[in-house]
């Protein structure tokens, strides 16, 4: 049965394109964890309580979607998780401060986006390669929160700013319309405009993308400076959500981050991947963090299955690359 | 060739001149700094780094990074410590020989990853880093092994020993450094793992097995990290789940780099690397010295790796023009 499938998707190049992808996987897993959950508590079947759950994970998410092109474009961006602590600190300290709402909120994006663009120049200009200068700038951002803010918890905040996690429209939490919407505007971007396939380009092959007149390193640039925005964005949302700000918030979430975007099918090496499965990628990881914590696994605990799924979607992402598209 | 480049080339010289210039500064600061009393907090800060170092600078040379390698320290120092509330009267020896091989079995898993999946190591570690960090609490059940349950013989290892009472685990981790260097340049296996660090084709044409010296780079890395939990256990006399060695392997990354070791891989020396810990234990000690509040250390040693890191590769981009290679 198995091998007249398999002789017949060798036969059909184009079938097997489209049926041997991650993306499925992705399907697969969330349908699997779904049903599983179901079994746990039956407030799994419940919309409104999976929606729930979400929010906490919507900032992740947001990143995780630019995190995604980055990783297409065959870069990798870790300092995503010091960077919305900074950019939380600088809010909270520029409000504290006595500047008022919107301009510290404008205050945070910018710096998000001057650090987002500090690691682009020193990726694009100097060559240094992305996962460890990233981690260089992980240490350099969070440190920066850290002298910032030292131990303190910068709050204060008016009631209409705190707890957008608390506002709904439907049933539907105000954060997981932002993330879909976002997911949705980027995945078209990338999917059906001439920028989304040059990103492609560039992650398949740099030499060849910059000899086809695509501005490689302009590109990158953009996509390292936008990532910081996101961060600030995210780092904003964050302290709405804690009524908070501190330095060591979102520590570790880039394995979260990472997770999503691989869980996804997004090629480590570049120039393969889509919204779609980090989108779907996104849902996974909710399910997953919501049920592990209704069977009241510790969070630590937790860090073990989180950590261990990370490595199997890498290795499973990379076997179906190498079987469906030889 | 500029007198600059030469002095670029020689890579210790460089890290050597800057921490004599700190410290005659941190000096003329505050007198206070060259008290015996915190050139010895120095020594008894980088044993652990330094023997952490070792491993990851040859991970590094062999072009990959390990960045699991505090969650590593942290299993091995409650592994020992649970067997401490059991058999009080463990000798050092058998507690080094099972750190070591709790580590070595870690760095191994790490490295089988790597080489079996052919995925970038940073990635595969940032997975194992929190699947080993998750083992701590699940063996530990959350709790923190306390003073009272490391015996004696273990603190005192870190304290003081017979020779001229040097603390044990300076005097160990001497030795490990010194057997690093003899390994990296005069066997067989070191010159290999240069070889593979420089270039990975290359190496296996000419008939090195790249896989094999790539797992033994990350096994002796994680064993490394391992007997840094022993050396934990004894200093700090307790293990936490949650704060042991949490953050330390970008400490222990700060200090390779700017050791000069090459993140493309392929150069690097244990002598810079050492010079590079060296300076991150001197900073660590100056800070409180010159009124410098703790909570910058992270943000300076974070500056610290994104310096040396845009100098190294300046560095290349110079020896690419030198040698007439360079059209990118």
């Amino acid at each position: 049965m198995l091998k007249t499938i398999s002789i017949y998707l060798n036969e059909n190049p184009t079938l097997r394109y489209w049926i041997i992808r991650p993306e499925w996987v992705a399907v697969i897993l969330l349908i699997i964890s779904i049903i599983s959950s179901i079994q746990l508590s039956p407030f799994f079947a419940d919309l409104a309580f999976i929606m729930d759950s979400a929010t906490p994970y919507v900032e992740y998410g947001l990143i995780a979607i630019i995190l995604t092109l980055i990783i297409i474009s065959g870069e990798i961006d870790l300092s995503i998780a010091s960077m919305i602590a900074l950019t939380a600190v600088i809010f909270g300290t520029a409000y504290n401060a006595g500047l008022g709402m919107p301009i510290s909120m404008l205050i945070a994006l910018f710096s998000g986006t001057l650090c987002g663009l500090f690691n682009g120049i020193l990726v694009t200009q100097l060559q240094i390669p992305s996962i460890i200068l990233t981690i260089g700038t992980l240490t350099l951002y969070r440190g920066i929160a850290q002298s910032l803010a030292s131990d303190f918890s910068l709050g204060g905040y008016p009631s209409w700013f705190i707890g957008i996690d608390y506002r709904y429209i439907g049933i539907v939490p105000i954060p997981v319309i932002i993330f879909t919407v976002f997911a949705i505007v980027v995945g078209f971007f990338l999917s059906s405009t001439i920028y989304g396939k040059q990103l492609y380009l560039i992650g398949t092959n740099p030499q060849t993308a910059k000899y086809s007149g695509i501005k490689v390193d302009r590109i990158k640039l953009l996509l390292f400076t936008l990532s910081g925005l996101v961060c600030g964005i995210a780092g904003v949302l964050t302290t709405s959500r804690l009524a908070v700000a501190r330095f060591n918030m979102a520590t570790g979430a880039e394995l979260e981050i990472v997770l999503m975007v691989m869980l996804g099918g997004t090629y480590i090496f570049g120039g393969r991947g889509n919204i779609f499965g980090t989108f779907i990628a996104f849902w996974i990881v909710v399910i997953l963090r919501a049920g592990l914590n209704v069977a009241r696994i510790k969070i630590e605990s937790q860090l073990t299955i989180l950590g261990a799924m990370l490595i199997i979607a890498i290795i499973l992402t990379n076997y179906i690359y190498s079987k469906s598209q030889k | 060739m500029t007198l600059f480049d030469k002095f670029l080339r020689i890579r210790e010289l460089g890290i050597f001149s800057i921490i004599v210039v700190f410290v005659i500064v941190a000096a003329i600061i505050d007198p206070r700094f060259m008290t015996l009393d915190s050139w010895r907090a120095v020594f008894l800060a980088i044993p652990l780094i330094l023997v952490m170092a070792m491993g990851q600078m040859m991970v590094i040379i062999c072009r990959h990074v390990d960045i699991s390698i505090g969650s590593i320290l942290a299993f091995s120092a409650i592994v020992i410590g649970l067997l401490y509330i059991q058999f009080p009267g463990l000798s050092l020896w058998l507690s080094l020989i099972i750190t070591a091989f709790v580590g070595l079995v870690m760095g191994l898993i790490n490295g089988f990853i790597v080489t079996r999946f052919n995925v970038h190591s940073i990635i595969v570690t940032l997975g194992t880093l929190s699947l080993y960090r998750g083992l701590v609490f699940i063996v530990s059940g959350g709790r923190q092994i306390d003073r009272n349950d490391i015996p004696e013989h273990v603190v005192s290892f870190s304290q003081t020993s017979f020779l001229f009472s040097i603390p044990g685990i300076l005097i160990f981790s001497a030795i490990i450094v010194v057997i690093t260097h003899l390994v990296m340049r005069h066997s067989v296996l070191g010159r290999e793992i240069y070889a593979t660090g420089s270039n990975p084709v290359a190496a296996h044409l000419k008939g090195i097995n790249v896989t094999k010296v790539t797992l033994f780079c990350f096994g002796i890395c994680g064993m490394l990290a391992g007997v840094a939990g022993l050396f934990y256990a004894s200093r700090f006399g307790y293990v936490n789940p949650g704060v042991t060695g949490v953050g330390i392997e970008f400490i222990v990354i700060a200090g390779v780099i700017i050791g000069g070791t090459s993140i493309t891989g392929g150069s690097g020396s244990v002598l810079g690397t050492f010079l590079g810990i060296l300076l991150l234990g001197i900073i660590n000690v100056a800070l409180p010295v010159l009124n410098i509040p703790g909570e910058f250390q992270k943000a300076i040693y974070g500056l610290i790796i994104v310096v040396a890191l845009a100098l190294d590769q300046l560095i290349i981009y110079r020896m690419k023009k030198l040698s007439g290679g360079i059209n990118a």
